[in-house]
């Protein structure tokens, strides 16, 4: 799909700050009342004044510098005038000329499978409008309904330039944000509707449109696959593609068109004149020497410190918290049994039912390895285990594996048993061992069934054919 | 110079109504006040920083520590109309 121009506007909630961007209302408003967290500066009531949050200004130069942008020495807000409800003062304080951080860059795996650069354009501060909640779907709705409580929340917009050739590297582009975000803890993308996407998308040669207010991955994913595919229908038809603001309805999965009144041109952008400038250039070296191995470099220190195969890798530094339970049990197993037994298993079987890294143990994954590796449970062993200890999540957190193999009765035959199994095996079966040493490897089968019967099935077949031949070869 | 149209077009972005007869008097007063700015172009500013604040005050801040807000009937208290504890606004698209 080279004919396709994509450019994403990503709004990041900075929601690991305790109070909002210029007010001291609480950030943890999810699951409360609307309007119960809202003061007289978010409220914008006459004679309240903004004061800047230092912490959300650290967290925007931090997340400048993880995407290789450059920091502005002086960075400024602005008023952007525009009369809608989810603005109670008629602007929003954003940010215009000498925003926080500009021209940067990230490596994403692109479509044709090699390595590619995606600009930014720029990263800049600004405040959340609040939410408005139609009675109905966007253009059907009577009346609208407001709740201030997002308002004000610290947000950061990162503008990355068209450099993105399809839905799929959209997709891969914000996976790979996100992960960054994850890693510099300033972000929390379990919380609704905390990263919200802009995307405008042409084809080659043809006008814009810009899709708003997009929610989740897989929105992003099925708002530009359906804007792309109207686009194209146009063409087919020769029918121009106007430039126009689009609205995506996750409900219906189509773009509508939203007549939007306000240009670029009528936001009538001027400085803030409540908020005294940011001098910052002085903060940076502290804060670029704290920043933490990001997820490209700990991928390729897990290649080579451990040897793993690089999908294993990348799997296992997706997120900050996956990559440290890798680590800490990787210290004390085999470190590949560990990567195929987190990043196949593991991850697998958590997100199978919606579950964090957190609701694992490192020492339960501890055992498991070593049960393994000591050959007291099978692997098919080994996963039920790992389902049975999620499975029993939140009734029972943080169970003993050995326990659960004991009363799933998972525990490998004892070796004397299943030798025992094999010397009456091949005793037993004097036919398959003739058409065996007369050149019959799948002879071998039967003897191989008989001792999973003796020892109903608790013995590794892989380990009893291995035994099943020495015994023959023996005879 | 300020036109009807851009009394207009101001008006309907500040979303204030302004009645037809009010809008020759505001052209005139836009335009007296633009001109008398306008003085301003006469400086010869080649060269010369723009000045956002006349005050050199930098890195005010405040640190992230979160404290009590408004309860909800206090939020509510000035608006027209509210529902379920939403302010209630007109269908805006």
């Amino acid at each position: 799909m080279d004919d396709v121009i994509i450019g994403l506007e990503i709004h990041v909630q900075l929601n690991r700050l305790h109070s909002k961007m210029f007010c001291g209302c609480s950030t943890a408003y999810h699951d409360s009342l609307p309007n119960s967290h809202t003061c007289p500066v978010c409220l914008g009531l006459p004679g309240s004044l903004p004061v800047i949050n230092k912490k959300a200004v650290e967290y925007g130069i931090k997340v400048g510098l993880a995407l290789n942008c450059k920091i502005e020495e002086e960075t400024l807000f602005y008023r952007k005038n525009y009369y809608y409800p989810d603005l109670p003062k008629g602007f929003q304080i954003s940010q215009y000329d000498y925003p926080l951080a500009t021209k940067g860059h990230i490596m994403i795996l692109g479509d044709n499978g090699a390595e590619r650069n995606i600009r930014i354009n720029r990263a800049h501060m600004e405040e959340d409008p609040g939410r408005l909640v139609h009675a109905g779907t966007i253009d059907k709705a009577k009346y609208t309904m407001v709740d201030y409580n997002r308002c004000g929340m610290p947000l950061l917009e990162v503008v990355t330039e068209p450099d993105l050739c399809s839905p799929k590297e959209a997709r891969v582009f914000l996976d790979k944000l996100k992960s960054i975000l994850d890693y510099l803890d300033v972000f929390d993308g379990t919380q609704e509707g905390s990263m919200r996407i802009d995307a405008n998308i042409s084809l080659k040669g043809g006008d814009r449109s810009e899709v708003k207010n997009i929610t989740g991955f897989k929105g992003v994913e099925k708002a530009l696959s359906y804007e792309i595919t109207r686009q194209k229908n146009l063409q087919r038809r020769n029918i121009k593609v106007v430039q126009e603001t689009r609205h995506f309805d996750e409900l219906r999965n189509i773009t509508v068109s939203i007549r939007s009144k306000v240009g670029a041109h009528d936001y009538r952008y001027f400085p803030e004149c409540d908020l005294a400038v940011m001098r910052i250039a002085p903060w940076v070296p502290a804060i670029r020497a704290a920043l933490p191995e990001l997820p490209d470099v700990k991928r390729e220190r897990f290649v080579k410190q451990y040897s793993l195969a690089d999908d294993h890798a990348k799997s296992l530094t997706s997120e900050i918290k996956l990559a440290n339970f890798y680590e800490a049990v990787a210290a004390r197993a085999s470190p590949k049994l560990a990567a195929v037994w987190i990043a196949d298993v593991l991850k697998g079987e958590l997100n199978y039912r919606d579950l964090s890294i957190e609701s694992f143990q490192e020492e339960q994954m501890i055992e498991i390895l070593q049960m393994l590796e000591k050959g007291k449970i099978s692997e098919d062993g080994a996963v039920q285990i790992i389902r049975t200890l999620l499975d029993r999540i939140p009734i029972e957190i943080g169970g003993s594996p050995s326990k659960i193999a004991h009363e799933l009765g998972l525990g490998k035959a004892e070796d004397d048993a299943v030798q025992k199994a094999v010397r009456e095996a091949v005793a037993e079966s004097a036919a398959a061992v003739a058409d065996y040493k007369a050149g019959s490897e799948r002879a071998l089968n039967f003897v191989v069934g008989l001792v999973m019967k003796k020892t109903r099935g608790k013995a590794d077949a892989g380990e009893v054919h291995r035994l099943v031949k020495a015994e023959v070869e023996k005879a | 110079m300020i036109t009807r149209e851009d009394v207009e077009h101001i008006s309907w972005l500040a979303s204030i109504k302004i009645e037809d007869e009010e809008k020759d008097e505001l052209v005139e007063h836009f335009n007296t006040i633009l001109e008398y700015f306008q003085q301003l172009d006469e400086v010869d500013t080649t060269g010369v920083k723009p000045t956002y604040r006349v005050v050199d005050l930098a890195n005010i801040f405040r640190e992230d520590a979160a404290y009590k807000s408004l309860s909800q009937d206090q939020a509510l208290k000035n608006a027209p109309r509210t529902e379920n504890g939403y302010f209630k606004s007109p269908r805006i698209v």
